[in-house]
């Protein structure tokens, strides 16, 4: 006597999918890996000096970082929190003062004719003692102040956010104020390795 | 008029839930495919530092990553306190790096090749020595792109 096979119930299937689900939802890491971008220079050749490159003494920024992280800009004892301001007056020079960058007037697409210090260079030193953790937040404001004269550039001109705007406009306003921000030769101050 | 709809009032059909596990199912695979599991077991204890001015990595394909702490504590007795680095499942050496990254760039497509970006994931106390020698050995394989693991800063100092 053939009995009739009853069907599975698949109400439950829902449920065990779900379950699933939340699981794959809850394990798998979807957080994108986040940082600061930074682009190396690229190697000296093989036994080549370090160039003597002539920049202006008042075009560089200089930032040092000691074993104690304490951070020195152009020679002064400064607190992290005064670094961006410091560092933006430094690329802005807008009074054309003689101890900032020299200002020269450029012709920039777009955005017509602007004061552009092209030759700044912020050069960021650090000893080898420094924390991770205080270099990075230097970085992070040498790229803030970066990020705020754009923006505001961006809200003077076309009054929109910089993120918000097409390729070609951030590209012009990337070139008033293109990021140098010159990671120097590592050098041995004096320790041991 | 409506006194005739009252009493047609027909009675509302359950709607068949028999869809749902298929939908449920695409789903789960949609996310099966496209997350990717973490890229490797960390032997290594690390606490990325914070920063706010955070830009993404957007393909995953083209990050290599490069793992900087203190080894983790219940491998400290095998290989001691000393901060060591992390390439794939094993510590290495600064001087293997070089070697490293020539070869995880060969493994990967032409087109990508120049795209390489490396992502080094370093811990919040770690020396700047270490760094500066990873950057270093970087510069002369030719991995310029690179990035500085941190997580968003939430509170403001």
């Amino acid at each position: 006597m053939a009995k009739k096979v009853p069907g599975i119930n698949a109400g439950s299937m829902a449920d065990i999918s779900f379950l699933l689900l939340i699981f794959f939802l809850v394990t798998t890491s979807m957080s994108v890996t986040s940082g600061l971008s930074r682009k190396l220079p690229p190697p000296l050749p093989p036994g080549a000096e370090q160039p003597d490159v002539e920049i202006n003494k008042r075009n560089v920024f200089v930032v040092l970082i000691n074993s104690n992280n304490q951070i020195m800009a152009q020679g002064q004892l400064v607190h992290i929190r005064d670094l961006k301001q410091k560092a933006k007056e430094f690329i802005l020079n807008e009074f054309n003062s003689p101890d900032l960058p020299t200002v020269t007037t450029e012709e920039i697409p777009l955005l017509g004719k602007v004061n552009v210090t092209k030759d700044h260079v912020i050069s960021l030193q650090n000893d080898r003692g420094t924390d991770y953790q205080a270099y990075l937040e230097v970085q992070n404001e040498l790229v803030a102040a970066y990020n705020e004269l754009r923006e505001e550039l961006a809200m003077k001109k076309f009054s929109t956010h910089y993120e918000a705007l097409p390729e070609e406009k951030q590209e012009a306003i990337q070139k008033v104020f293109p990021q140098k921000i010159s990671e120097a030769e590592p050098k041995n101050y004096g320790g041991n390795k | 008029m409506a006194n005739i709809r009252k009493k047609g009032k027909k009675e509302i059909p359950e709607i068949s839930t028999a869809s749902l596990p298929d939908i449920i199912f695409m789903l789960l695979f949609f996310f099966m495919a496209t997350t990717t599991m973490k890229e490797v077991t960390y032997m290594v204890d690390i606490k990325v530092p914070e920063a706010t001015e955070l830009q993404k990595l957007e393909k995953k394909s083209l990050v290599k990553y490069i793992y900087v702490g203190q080894p983790r504590r219940d491998l400290q007795r095998q290989f001691g306190s000393e901060t060591r680095m992390q390439l794939d499942d094993s510590f290495g050496d600064v001087s293997q790096l070089e070697e490293y990254i020539s070869q995880e760039r060969s493994s990967m497509k032409e087109s990508d090749q120049g795209q390489m970006t490396v992502s080094i994931k370093a811990d919040q106390a770690t020396k700047m020595g270490i760094i500066t020698d990873i950057k270093q050995a970087l510069r002369r394989a030719y991995a310029l792109k690179i990035s500085y693991a941190a997580s968003e800063r939430l509170k403001d100092y």
